[in-house]
């Protein structure tokens, strides 16, 4: 949460927890290290910049995960994170998909929720406003049935103050028309992202769906029509039986699935798109605490989003934050920036 | 919401594959209310995953509150083998609990197999002088008693569907009974258990226009409305075509239920 010496001492704790017990002498030497190390951390630059936004740590949410911000309050103050990127958008609301919406797998799950949502204007007026009040950095990801529909959305958000940027969802697995069918298709993906960029004043994000050949035409596609930056990557689509009753365990058959069963699939198409184009690219998928995270700044991403590790630990961003912040001070590193794309490739 | 790791204080098998786990945390414990539930983590890994929901079924004292669950897959069968002094992360109290009835209504209380969790809360609120509890489960091996429910004032209506305790058939043989023949009294009905005794229960008692409360179970991702996970679809009559169990519920007015989309 802040930066005060009880919560610095914890992670020391938590990081060393395999061992469990201290000897005095251990403690000592810990407490040496904390004392240095607490005068250092103020220090350690976690500022991280995409484009024209400058977030004051590389750690967002993923959008769905984390409701409109208020969800998870008080235990996560959405102004000590990065960003805020707020459940999928569209013009009117969305009731979603019918349920069953989620199925647990091996380290993941499914989910089908069909971009159930308030729609933009209730957001503007219901949601945004406590936002801006806990002084959130938030991103609004948006849908659109057509790729004029993405124009109306963005259109909606021009010049509201209090939003710093518009995340284009080409993506979804889980609606009909618009979502994955667009961002599947270089051209498609490009002329979403033209319109969007032509009704926005705000940087334009858009979010790339692994479900593709190659992940790197689609992030050449958005780049040249101009995208600010990219999402890498959505869900993957992925579907359960039930064997009793032989049905599919989602009342929608396919789902998108997420949660640490997919990082390393994450990683690599994050990998392969920081060398394709030369936006910044935030990585996503299944990043869970500061050591998955620091794989994707690693491989190149400017900023990491966080989404399913939300569910099994409300706390998680916080955590990842802290955890940046030690692993910097221990290896030295003064700016995390320094960090991004220092991946060594025999 | 309280978000902190809770100690084990026991955990105790308590009917066939059923559970009763005490679990310590004087905040939650403070805060709880009958229909409350609480997300636990049953490992530190990531499989499983997800956070589990348990109604809780009893507070005691300052600083302990009860579950009690069944083994139905993977995550209880690791929460059954959690021994005492353990640690897990518990999120919670959640949901909108049951809101208590009016004075002049007898409370009826509809109890299903596990599904007895939350009605035991509500019981040991409501007192025996006031309310009637009736439970139904499939066999006798699967009835907790009501000593470890902490309900020995009250008389248990039970049911079984093999007929080995108490009446052979459904708890909702029992509702019925009572209600058609005490047409004087002014009856409220709170009812958890399995989705037909749940459809059950709200046909009987919209028929007959009592009020009654159920307690829904849901698959669950984060707890708090965050996802949208848990909808279920609300009657035509209501502002909203889903409700989420976990915020909107877990109880929730029958009438205000699509019923038939309920699987």
């Amino acid at each position: 949460m802040n930066s005060g010496l009880g919560q610095g001492f914890s992670i020391l704790q938590h990081d060393d927890s395999n061992s469990c017990r201290f000897g005095l002498a251990q403690s000592r030497v810990l407490y040496a290290r904390f004392i240095t190390w607490n005068n250092i951390m103020d220090k350690i630059d976690l500022r991280v910049r995409i484009g024209s936004l400058e977030l004051k740590n590389p750690v967002m949410t993923a959008s769905g995960t984390f409701g409109y911000g208020q969800e998870f309050y008080p235990l996560v103050d959405p102004g000590q994170l990065g960003a805020v990127v707020v459940k999928g958008l569209s013009l009117k609301p969305r009731i979603g998909n019918p349920p069953p919406r989620i199925v647990e797998t091996p380290s993941g799950m499914l989910n089908a929720i069909g971009l159930a949502n308030i729609g933009l204007e209730r957001f503007l007026k219901e949601k945004l406003p406590w936002l801006e009040n806990m002084n959130a950095v938030v991103i609004v990801n948006i849908y659109g049935h057509s790729v004029a529909e993405y124009g109306e959305v963005a259109a909606g958000l021009k010049g509201v103050a209090g939003i710093s940027g518009i995340e284009v969802n080409v993506s979804c697995p889980n609606v009909e028309c618009g979502g994955m069918a667009f961002g599947t298709d270089p051209e498609v993906t490009a002329r979403v992202t033209e319109q969007v960029l032509k009704n926005s004043d705000k940087p334009v994000i858009v979010k790339l769906s692994p479900n593709v050949t190659d992940i790197r035409s689609v992030a050449r596609a958005a780049e040249s029509a101009g995208a600010d930056g990219l999402s890498v990557i959505n869900t993957l689509t992925g579907m359960v039986i039930d064997i009793e009753k032989r049905v599919p365990k989602l009342a929608n058959l396919l789902g998108g699935l997420s949660g640490p069963a997919i990082r390393p699939v994450a990683l690599h198409k994050v990998y392969q798109v920081v060398q394709a184009v030369h936006i910044p690219v935030i990585g996503l998928g299944g990043i869970v605490n500061h050591r998955d995270a620091l794989e994707f700044l690693i491989a190149g991403a400017r900023a990491v989003q966080v989404g399913t590790a939300n569910f099994m630990k409300p706390t998680a961003t916080l955590d990842i934050i802290e955890g940046l912040r030690v692993y910097c001070e221990e290896q030295g590193i003064a700016r995390i920036e320094d960090l991004i794309g220092t991946l060594e490739v025999n | 919401m309280i978000d902190q790791y809770a100690s084990v204080r026991f955990n105790e098998k308590v009917a066939q594959e059923t559970f009763l786990m005490g679990l310590e945390s004087q905040e939650i414990a403070n805060k709880a209310e009958p229909g409350h539930f609480v997300m636990i983590r049953v490992s530190e890994g990531t499989d499983p995953l997800l956070r589990r929901p348990f109604s809780i079924c009893s507070v005691e004292g300052e600083n302990l509150f009860l579950i009690l669950y069944r083994i139905v897959g993977q995550g209880t069968l690791i929460m059954s083998k959690a021994g005492k002094g353990e640690r897990l992360s518990v999120l919670g109290p959640l949901g909108r609990g049951f809101e208590m009835p009016q004075s002049e209504e007898v409370p009826i209380l509809v109890a299903g197999g596990v599904g007895i969790a939350p009605i035991i809360f509500l019981a040991q609120r409501l007192g025996s002088h006031k309310a009637l509890l009736m439970a139904g489960f499939r066999t006798s091996d699967e009835i907790v008693d009501k000593k470890v429910c902490g309900l020995l004032d009250y008389q248990i209506s039970i049911a079984t569907d093999d007929g080995t305790a108490g009446h052979l058939g459904f708890v909702t043989d029992l509702l019925e009974d009572h209600v058609d023949s005490n047409k004087k009294e002014t009856p409220s009905v709170f009812a958890c258990g399995p989705t037909p005794m749940l459809k059950k229960v709200a046909a009987l008692t919209q028929s007959r226009g009592i009020p009654c409360q159920v307690s829904l179970e849901s698959l669950m991702a984060c707890g708090v409305g965050a996802c949208q996970g848990c909808a279920v679809q609300a009657a035509s009559a209501e502002k909203q075509a889903y409700f989420h169990v976990c915020e909107d519920g877990p109880v929730f007015y029958s009438k205000s239920i699509a019923w038939e989309c309920l699987a």
